[in-house]
């Protein structure tokens, strides 16, 4: 398995280097590598059935828990398959559809980058390296969203579907380490047995909430729906496949796969069932104002996604089964109306469905696939859509509560989605033909043959569900859900409530369709209330953002050198303050000031008045004897309190440095007063504050006793080992030899450095 | 600067100083000293020369430029660190010691020659710094 | 003792600190290189101090005993006060450059890249 997930990273480097091979006609052989795989794991098919779970495990950072674990069963499967199935169709599209671009290798490796990824992802065992695939889908989706770069709007759209997977990718780590700390392992297979042990945990609450917040985001729930419309913007085969079976799904994914390990009761169905009914009405009755085929698309997929964690919420083994068809229905209807929305926008150059009809005089076969398309999304018998839509209500029906306005909303979301897929999938076929598009002929078959491929499934699973059943349904239900039950999947159940409900919605749906029309109109009305909609709040949320950090940034980031220094120094002053008076008594021995001696009082009182001298005479010269004087008072002051070779060392410095000033400063300007006096008085309080301070901070620190071990260390040693009596010089040429070898190598780049900017002048700028 | 006090002066006192500088060096080990305030005293000898007799003039005595110094003295300090590990198969800045002391000097061993070379390194960097701002000021 | 000394260590930092934030680049080598002494007494003064007991072994024993001065922080202060005087000239000679090329010693006016400024 591993070796399935790193295929498509090696396809996406190998692109790389021989992406000009794929350009032209050889890139329809791309579409070898996601068949490939579709291959590979349908042979696990017989295995997956008879109940079996696959693992496999390699070692990657055990230190951390963190392994490349895979494990393979029936839900792992479904996803398996759908990413790589849909991926074959969408590479084979592409390869028509994008015919000739420019950039066409660059968007094979991204989109295998993508599809290596989602596989990763969803047969990652290990929350960890799940988290990691994550994070790539989130990432090499950014630039197939974005893959228009030279456009402002797409790039905006990849920037915000960016933002909100990545906050989602950011709380999925937070969740994943509070989950294993709480049970000590990241392998989701051994999560499975200790259930009790996470929903009575203290973070119980916290890593829901996370997760949550992660499933939410990636498979656009209510309020973070709205990065998925904008992500409309990218090419046709990426809608396709990031939001008919892979990318959006990724959430649903998640909360699949947690089920069995988080659902503990009330706040687990509440939380998804409301969130997920909210989604999934507010984004049906949207479709309604949309009348570009890809927004009524895209708001029909967040709603079927809010269908999805609607029934993870609801979380009987009724509930979770009619998800994991629902999940097949929707990416062979979604992905089909799609290529088929691509196909439609590439030869007619429009997306406005109030301007298409009459399209299968033209485009038969295309028409064909939409017209199936539509009765597997509307639900209509015998397609799989059928069977999907009796699952969904057998488990509102059948929920404890509510039961009855649960069933509402689902029938009312099913009646939109009915005129969702009729909108996209047939009304552009009907009616009479302009004239301006009656020049238009058939598409290559690589364009019109796989959503073809995809309906005639739909079809085929409506017609014998035993083939869902034996591969996903039972498996998923087996390791899912938390009783088993056996049960079988019919097109058929005999005259009953949910056959009287299917029948009102389609009823409901082909009265919708009839009476309501697409119009700009209702789209004007919409776009009247977008002051209030999520996506404008946040948008505007991120430009206050903006806004701020741009004063932030210039409050800290002047130029000035002595801004940020004052800013430094008022921060240490705030933080050693706050240090020092909190845990401060000024209780010093003053007892010691009795053995000062005359000398050790002129010394000092000399190096005080060098100091000050230097600060305030208003002459440099002054100023450079002054600090001279200070120099000197040092290696006094050194020489007093037994450091010889500091005196001497401090002596021959000073009287360089003395010379080094004199030298330069005849050519330096004079003073000017270059600050106000409020100004002085500013930096004034500013740097005394900050003198206090250090002396407090100094007496602090010599009330702690001494560490002398090394000092003992040395002063033992210095004869014994090094054969030198003057220990200083001892511990500089000797025990500390490599940190001297150091110090004169800086001390050489140092001269360099002065001889380099004296001596060799900017040899550009002196040519100009 | 150049009176004539001076200048006769410091005829003289730049071989005492550098002798100083050498004496101090040397006795480094045993009594404050060392490499660093030899060099120093040395640099300070040489800009006192400078001084009085003009750059030109120090310069020739030198024979080349001052900042020779400073590779050779980096090369003779790299070559005492890892000399033990050449000769005695000792770890890098090991000290090794010749068995017997000389007179004057004292014992002599590597840590000698690591400090005969921060010494050259300082005179080094100190008379470059110092020669190159008072020749293009 | 150590009181008078953590007060002109005190008063070093302070007064350095005041000169690097004043505007004329001289004044800024002039802070930086008090701020330099003091932060050489602070390190000196955290060894604490002896009077006339220097880290040099008596040539007639073979190791330091009794009471005497703190030898890492010599050392540390030792390289600190060499290295300080690389810093200073490379320091001096820059505002020399940037005087010659901008022909201002106002620190504001050294707040862009642009080489024509």
């Amino acid at each position: 398995m591993l070796g399935a997930v790193l295929l498509g990273f090696l396809f996406s480097l190998f692109l790389v280097f021989a992406g000009s091979y794929f350009r032209g006609k050889l890139a329809v052989l791309s579409s070898l590598i996601p068949l490939s795989l579709f291959v590979y794991f349908l042979t696990f098919i017989p295995e997956i059935s008879s109940g079996e779970v696959i693992y496999e495990s390699y070692e990657w950072i055990p230190s951390f828990g963190v392994n490349l674990s895979f494990t393979l069963d029936g839900l792992a499967l479904l996803f398996a398959l759908m990413i790589t199935g849909v991926g074959s169709l969408v590479f084979l599209y592409t390869s028509a559809y994008l015919k000739d671009h420019k950039y066409l290798d660059r968007f094979y490796g991204y989109l295998s980058l993508f599809m290596a990824a989602m596989l990763g992802l969803v047969l990652s065992d290990n929350l960890m390296s799940l988290f990691i695939f994550w994070e790539l889908t989130s990432i090499s989706s950014f630039y197939l969203i974005g893959f228009n770069n030279d456009k402002a709007d797409s790039r905006k759209s990849a920037l915000v579907a960016l933002g909100i997977t990545g906050i989602g990718g950011l709380l999925l780590l937070g969740g994943a380490v509070l989950l294993g700390d709480v049970v000590g392992t990241y392998r989701i297979s051994e999560m499975l047995s200790m259930r009790d042990a996470i929903t009575d945990s203290s973070n119980y609450l916290l890593i829901l909430l996370l997760i949550f917040g992660a499933a939410f985001t990636k498979s656009a729930q209510f309020p973070f729906h709205f990065w998925l419309p904008g992500a409309m913007k990218a090419p046709t085969p990426v809608s396709t496949y990031l939001h008919s079976a892979t990318m959006v799904k990724a959430g649903v994914y998640l909360l699949f796969r947690m089920t069995p390990v988080l659902n503990g009761g009330d706040i687990w169905h509440t939380v998804l069932i409301v969130v997920g009914a909210i989604t999934m009405i507010y984004s049906a009755v949207h479709i309604i104002f949309r009348t570009d085929l890809k927004g009524i698309l895209a708001y029909s997929t967040i709603s079927a996604l809010g269908i999805l964690v609607f029934l993870i919420g609801i979380g009987t083994q009724a509930a979770l089964i009619a998800a994991a068809v629902f999940i097949v229905v929707h990416a062979l209807y979604k992905a089909s109306l799609f290529l088929i929305t691509g196909i439609i926008d590439h030869e007619t150059g429009t997306r406005d469905v109030t301007q298409l009809a009459g399209l299968r005089k033209v485009l038969l076969p295309v028409a064909i696939a939409g017209f199936i398309a539509a009765l597997i999304s509307g639900g209509v018998p015998p397609t799989l859509g059928f069977v999907g839509k009796d699952l969904i209500y057998e488990s509102t029906l059948h929920f404890k509560n509510n039961a009855v306005l649960l069933t509402i909303i689902a029938i009312s979301t099913n009646v939109l989605l009915f005129y969702a897929g009729f909108v996209a999938g047939v009304k552009p076929f009907m009616g009479k033909l302009p004239k301006k598009f009656e020049k238009l002929h058939l598409p290559s078959p690589l364009m019109w043959v796989p959503p073809l491929i995809m309906t005639i499934a739909g079809l085929v699973f409506g017609l014998f569900p035993s083939l869902i059943e034996t591969t996903f349904a039972k498996p998923i239900a087996m390791t899912q859900a938390i009783a088993f039950e056996d049960f079988h999947l019919k097109l058929w159940h005999g005259f009953n409530t949910i056959l009287g409900l299917s029948a009102i919605t389609l009823v409901l749906g082909v009265v919708l369709y009839f009476t309501l029309k697409p119009s700009h109109a209702l789209e004007n009305k919409i776009a009247k209330l977008d002051f209030i909609a999520p996506e404008v709040l946040l948008l505007k949320l991120s430009e206050g953002f903006a806004v701020f950090s741009k004063y932030w940034t210039n409050f800290f980031q002047t130029g000035y050198l002595r801004h940020y220094i004052s800013i430094v120094v008022a921060f240490l002053i705030l933080l050693l303050g706050y240090l020092i008076f909190s845990d401060f008594s000024l209780e010093t021995d003053f007892s010691t000031l009795a053995d000062l001696t005359i000398y050790e009082i002129s010394i000092l009182l000399m190096l005080l008045m060098g100091v000050l001298y230097t600060v305030f005479t208003k002459s440099r010269l002054a100023a450079v004897a002054a600090l001279g004087v200070v120099g000197l008072s040092f290696s006094l002051l050194f020489l007093f309190y037994s450091a010889p070779d500091l005196a001497m060392t401090q002596f021959s410095v000073d009287t360089l440095t003395v010379i080094l000033f004199v030298l330069v400063l005849y050519k330096l300007p004079k003073y000017l007063n270059f600050s106000n006096k409020w100004l002085r008085m500013k930096h004034g309080v500013l740097s005394v504050s900050f003198g206090v301070l250090i002396t407090l901070l100094i007496l602090r620190v010599l009330k702690e006793p001494k560490n002398t071990e090394i000092s003992e260390f040395y002063a033992e040693n210095a004869y014994k080992l090094a054969h030198g009596k003057n220990v200083v010089n001892v511990i500089l040429v000797d025990f500390r030899g490599i940190d001297t070898m150091i110090e004169i190598s800086v001390l050489i780049v140092a001269a360099l450095g002065v001889f380099g900017l004296l001596k060799l002048r900017l040899k550009t700028r002196d040519k100009k | 600067m150049r009176t004539i006090i001076l200048k006769s002066a410091s005829s003289y006192l730049l071989p005492v100083l550098l002798l100083f500088s050498v004496f101090i060096l040397l006795r480094g080990h045993y009594l404050p000293g060392g490499g660093f305030v030899g060099g120093l005293v040395a640099a300070i000898a040489f800009v006192l020369d400078a001084f009085s007799n003009g750059l030109d003039k120090t310069k020739g005595i030198l024979k080349f430029h001052p900042g020779f110094f400073m590779p050779v003295g980096l090369m003779i300090a790299f070559l005492s660190g890892i000399s033990p590990m050449l000769l005695a198969g000792l770890p890098l800045m090991t000290g090794i010691w010749a068995d017997n002391p000389i007179p004057v000097i004292g014992a002599i061993g590597s840590p000698l020659f690591f400090d005969i070379g921060v010494y050259l390194v300082v005179i080094g960097a100190s008379l470059t710094i110092i020669f190159t701002i008072s020749e293009s000021v | 003792m150590e009181i008078i000394l953590a007060i002109i260590t005190g008063v070093l930092y302070a007064s350095g600190i005041y000169m690097i934030l004043r505007r004329s680049m001289v004044k800024l080598i002039l802070g930086i290189i008090l701020l330099g002494n003091g932060v050489n007494l602070l390190i000196f003064l955290l060894g604490r101090i002896t009077k006339g007991q220097p880290p040099i072994i008596d040539s007639t024993e073979k190791a330091l005993e009794g009471i005497y001065a703190d030898p890492i922080p010599q050392a540390l202060i030792l390289t600190a006060i060499v290295i300080s005087f690389g810093l200073q000239a490379f320091a001096i000679i820059l505002v020399k450059r940037a005087y010659k090329v901008l022909k201002t010693d106002d620190l504001d006016q050294l707040n862009t890249t642009d080489e024509d400024s």
